[in-house]
C-alpha cells in the first residue's frame, strides 16, 4: 500500500467525540499516523507478519494503520471505553481485525514475547507529568523487536536518557522531526489551533 | 478477542500471585476466518503457552487441538490448520475472563474485556 493511499483510509476514521482532557485525548491525525507505521513498516520492517499492540489506542488509528499493513495481529489497548467503542467501530469500516482490551496500562501484564512492535501516541504528560514516561517503560517491557512513539520535541533529551538509562532500551532514535496539529479541543485553548513539534521516535530493547 | 490476546492476558489484582491462565465463561463466540499464515504460526507455537490455548479453545466449543504437541507436528497442514482456527478465528464476542486465584470476573462485552481494576485491587 501506498502512502498517500494509506493516509486517505485514516483520514476517514472517526475521532474522540467527547474527549477527556485528564487523559490527553488527543486524535493521531492520518498525516502523523500514516507515516508512523510507514516508516516502521518499510524501513525496519516491524509491522507486515508481526504482532502489533498500540498503547493508549483511543479510537485506533494506529492499530488500524498496522493491520491496513500486514500486521498479523493488532491488540488496541485503553483505558476509556467510549473510545474503544469508536475504535472497534472505525476497525469494522476498513474492515480490519483489532483485538481491544479495555486496561490501565500501569496494571498491564503481558505475558511472555508475543508482542513484537508497540506503536502509541502516548499522553504527553502535559496534564500529569510523566504519563508518557510511564507509556514507554510499559512499551520498551511488552516488545519484543521495537517501539514507535511520539514525544514533544523539547524533551528529547529527557526521553533519551529515561529509555536508555531506566527502561532498559539498547538504542532509542528520532527519526524525524513532525508537526502535530492540536485542534482547538477544549475550553482552556484559547488559540484556534496550534501545531507543537513532535519527535517520532524508535526504541529497541536491549537484546532484540 | 481471539485466544492470542486470551494467551498472553493475565489476573493483575494486588496479591495474586499467577494470575495465567484466565478462565473463560462463554455466552457468545463468533468465528472470523482470516487467511493462514504458516511462518507465522510456526513462529507463535515457539512463544504461546499450549496447555492455555487447548483449555480456552475447549471452553469456546472447539475440541479439535491435542494436548500434546512438538515441533514436528508444524510440517503438518492439518495441525496447522486446527492450530490457525484456534488461536485466530475464534473470538470471545461476549462472556467473561475468570481469575484463576480468586474467581474475580473480567466481564467481556462486544469482543471488548474490561480489565479494569477497582481501587481495592491495585
Amino acid at each position: 500500500m501506498k502512502l498517500k493511499q494509506l493516509e486517505g483510509l485514516l483520514g476517514d476514521l472517526q475521532q474522540f467525540s467527547n474527549p477527556k482532557v485528564e487523559l490527553e485525548q488527543y486524535p493521531t491525525g492520518p498525516h502523523i499516523a500514516s507515516r508512523m507505521l510507514y516508516t516502521a513498516e518499510n524501513s525496519f520492517g516491524d509491522v507486515s507478519e508481526r504482532v502489533v499492540a498500540d498503547f493508549g489506542c483511543g479510537c485506533g488509528t494506529l492499530g488500524i494503520a498496522a493491520a491496513l499493513l500486514g500486521a498479523e495481529h493488532v491488540v488496541g489497548i485503553d483505558v476509556d471505553s467510549q473510545s474503544l467503542e469508536i475504535a472497534s467501530m472505525n476497525a469494522q469500516e476498513l474492515e480490519v481485525e483489532l483485538n481491544l482490551v479495555q486496561c490501565d496500562l500501569r496494571n498491564l501484564d503481558f505475558r511472555g514475547e508475543i508482542v513484537d512492535t508497540v506503536v502509541m501516541n502516548p499522553p504527553f504528560g502535559t496534564r500529569k507529568k510523566g504519563a508518557d514516561m510511564e507509556f514507554l517503560r510499559m512499551a520498551l517491557a511488552v516488545a519484543s523487536q521495537a517501539v514507535y512513539s511520539l514525544h514533544k520535541t523539547s524533551t528529547r533529551e529527557h526521553v533519551k536518557k529515561a529509555a536508555l538509562r531506566d527502561f532498559n532500551a539498547g538504542s532509542a532514535e528520532v527519526l524525524c522531526e513532525l508537526r502535530y496539529d492540536v485542534p482547538q479541543m477544549y475550553k482552556f485553548h484559547k488559540k484556534r489551533e496550534v501545531d507543537i513539534a513532535v519527535d517520532l521516535w524508535r526504541f529497541v530493547p536491549q537484546g532484540a | 478477542m481471539r485466544l492470542l490476546t486470551h494467551n498472553m492476558l493475565s489476573s493483575n489484582i494486588k496479591g495474586v500471585t499467577n494470575g495465567f491462565p484466565l478462565g473463560i465463561v462463554v455466552e457468545k463466540v463468533i468465528e472470523k476466518p482470516v487467511e493462514m499464515n504458516p511462518d507465522f504460526l510456526k513462529n507463535m507455537f515457539a512463544k504461546i503457552e499450549w496447555k492455555a490455548l487447548v483449555d480456552a479453545s475447549r471452553s469456546m466449543g472447539y475440541a479439535e487441538l491435542p494436548d500434546q504437541v512438538d515441533s514436528s507436528m508444524l510440517d503438518s497442514v492439518e495441525f496447522l490448520q486446527r492450530f490457525h482456527h484456534a488461536l485466530l478465528e475464534l473470538h470471545l464476542e461476549e462472556g467473561a475472563l475468570v481469575c484463576p486465584e480468586t474467581g474475580r470476573k473480567f466481564p467481556v462485552n462486544k469482543g471488548i474485556p474490561n480489565m479494569l481494576l477497582h481501587e481495592d485491587e491495585v
